[in-house]
């Protein structure tokens, strides 16, 4: 089981992004469950979702203490909300930003981490550019399936079209697969300075 | 067709496909998903001829379901917690008149403190109201209980509940596979009523009852409620042979041969309890699930039968009577008599209920420290120091507002 937790502000898309990757996920033939963690949610708020990825059925219903992912949608959050928590050495991390781990007071994960397993991704420009909205949920879907590889971004399309319709679904695709292009770079520049 | 979708849109196409003809109900979270999405159907005229009948309160949804039920019409609302409290006096006349509406109750912890999270306590508080109670497991079963409940409401004339997991349930996007029109159709025939308000021959419906016969009355309606026992597995069984699905029943037993120790539990808690017990019997250990669908009637043959003779039973409950204990234990030890039985009250107010926390729940009653009645994950911290404060201070002031002072206080061992 693949296991991903989201973490933004009420507004940004924090709960559709987890259901929007449960479709993708489905669509591919998998099981998935996303579901949200359940508050008095409001604009600005700290937000959770998550969702869980499978190839058998999902019986467990309690929330996601160890994460394989997580995914931070607002940078305000980081020293705010503990984002990391049960997120094992072997874990992936994806945040919306455009300054790097070590910038944002995050070396200590950087220590920890796989360095190709820690990337970043400017996904509120790239909704501005592409959707013309400040939601990032959709662009980091996008870097998401490149960083993971858990779904392809021709799911997380399908899924966007479903959830918004052709038009607004394929801007948001579009904000997609420019994120997972991005992400797909950033890798293989890590990847190179491994080979060195 | 198997989709991914949000529980409480399952269950809104899933009731559209029973045809009902009038919808009333009052938005509570964590039910309102699935009014507003019935709502927009009647709108759209995608359900039809269906009314949607807006309304001021709880109270007159179920008073509205009641008058529309007794007309004739195929009759649905929902509601949760506090919804529930507020629409009670109704709720116990539906039964009473022996009315066969279809209410779903997404699952919510009753203030005060107030709670918008899942528990079991709204439904315990209408458990000896007449209505049929069934819980849900996944948002699949929800969604095939509903077709199964109007045929149960509808053969028997009484209310039928189905009880489903607010939030865990209602806001969790997973593959259900809907009945679509034409299979609802053929299980679910058209409302034919056994008492119906009808101008061209008068009746009436709702006598007040006096000392001379209300204890018979009451006796039918407890002995509808046992033919419901036979009813419920039958239609259960020809909904599996007509979709090739087990869906409801009175109980569901997993993994219960040779079983030395049993976890009792109702809702999507299963699934959890489910996979912490395959981790046990992959190591060796004797353990079994029993599921309760039925909770009124409650199934005592059914789960003596399935319990038997076992070394301990734990009854996982979201509720419990303050002041006695469990409300679900009761009734399982009324069913099985003296097996060693605990109860453990689990995920009041939205608290997780979690593997780990089951697996040394299970350790603990292997090795004789599990009191008859326990609470998972309680913190005893806090309960001492405001036992301690009460019991020096005579104006002590409320519970809620004292332990969320005491957990948000900085302490030496947390720093």
């Amino acid at each position: 089981m693949f296991q991903v937790r989201i973490h933004g502000r009420g507004g940004q898309g924090v709960v559709t992004a987890a259901e929007l990757l449960a479709v993708a996920a489905f669509r591919e033939g998998r099981h998935a469950q996303a579901f949200p963690s359940f508050g008095s949610e409001r604009t600005g708020a700290p937000v959770v979702s998550y969702c869980r990825i499978d190839d058998r059925e999902i019986r467990t219903r309690e929330p996601i203490n160890a994460p394989d992912a997580v995914v931070i949608q607002d940078v305000t959050l980081i020293h705010q909300v503990d984002l990391f928590s049960g997120l094992e050495e072997s874990g992936y991390v994806l945040i919306n930003t455009s300054r790097t781990f070590t910038e944002l007071g995050l070396g200590e994960l950087v220590e920890r981490c796989r360095p190709d397993h820690l990337m970043t991704c400017p996904a509120t420009e790239l909704a501005l550019e592409h959707v013309g909205r400040p939601v990032p949920n959709a662009a980091l879907l996008g870097g998401f399936a490149a960083l993971t590889g858990q779904v392809p971004i021709h799911a997380i399309g399908d899924a966007l079209r479903d959830r918004f319709g052709p038009t607004i679904g394929e801007r948001n695709l579009a904000a997609a697969t420019a994120a997972f292009d991005h992400v797909r770079a950033q890798m293989e520049v890590v990847s190179g300075a491994a080979a060195d | 067709m198997l989709q991914q979708i949000e529980g409480s849109h399952a269950i809104a196409e899933s009731v559209a496909r029973c045809r009902p003809e009038v919808v009333c109900a009052y938005p509570i979270s964590p039910q309102t998903h699935i009014i507003e999405a019935i709502g927009a159907m009647v709108k759209e005229g995608t359900l039809a001829p269906c009314e949607f009948i807006n309304v001021e309160s709880e109270f007159a949804a179920m008073s509205v379901s009641i008058g529309a039920s007794a007309a004739g019409a195929r009759a649905y609302t929902a509601t949760a917690s506090q919804g529930l409290l507020f629409m009670i006096e109704a709720v116990y006349n539906a039964a009473g008149l022996g009315l066969p509406i279809v209410m779903t109750l997404a699952n919510r912890a009753i203030g005060a403190p107030i709670n918008i999270w899942n528990d079991h306590s709204d439904a315990m508080a209408v458990r000896d109201s007449g209505w049929i109670q069934l819980f849900a497991e996944t948002n699949q079963e929800a969604a095939d209980l509903h077709v199964q409940a109007f045929r149960l409401a509808e053969d028997l004339s009484v209310p039928v509940m189905v009880c489903m997991d607010g939030f865990i349930l209602t806001h969790a996007v997973e593959g259900v596979d809907l009945l679509d029109q034409e299979q609802v159709d053929r299980f679910l025939p058209p409302y034919e009523p056994r008492q119906v308000l009808d101008p061209e021959d008068p009746a009436s419906i709702g006598a007040m009852v006096g000392p001379e016969a209300f204890e018979e009355v009451r006796y039918l309606a407890h002995l509808r409620q046992l033919d419901a026992l036979d009813r419920i597995p039958e239609i259960a069984a020809e909904f599996a042979e007509m979709f090739g699905r087990d869906s409801g029943g009175l109980v569901r037993p997993y993994r219960l041969a040779d079983a030395d120790t049993v976890i009792v539990a109702m809702g999507s808690v299963l699934g959890t309890i489910k996979d912490a017990v395959d981790e046990r019997r992959e190591a060796g250990e004797r353990i079994g699930v029993l599921g309760i669908t039925s909770f009124r009637p409650f199934p005592l043959e059914a789960v003596r039968q399935a319990l038997g003779a076992r070394e301990r039973v734990i009854v996982v409950e979201k509720a419990f009577s303050l002041g006695m204990g469990g409300v679900l234990a009761t009734d399982v030890a009324m069913a099985i008599g003296t097996t060693t039985l605990h109860t453990v009250v689990a995920g009041l107010g939205g608290r997780p209920i979690t593997r780990v926390a089951l697996l040394d729940m299970v350790d603990r009653a292997r090795a004789g420290a599990l009191e008859p009645l326990s609470f998972l994950d309680l913190d005893e911290g806090v309960i001492a120091r405001e036992r301690a404060r009460m019991a020096t201070v005579r104006r002590s002031g409320p519970f809620a507002e004292n332990v969320l002072r005491d957990l948000g206080r900085p302490r030496e061992d947390q720093a």
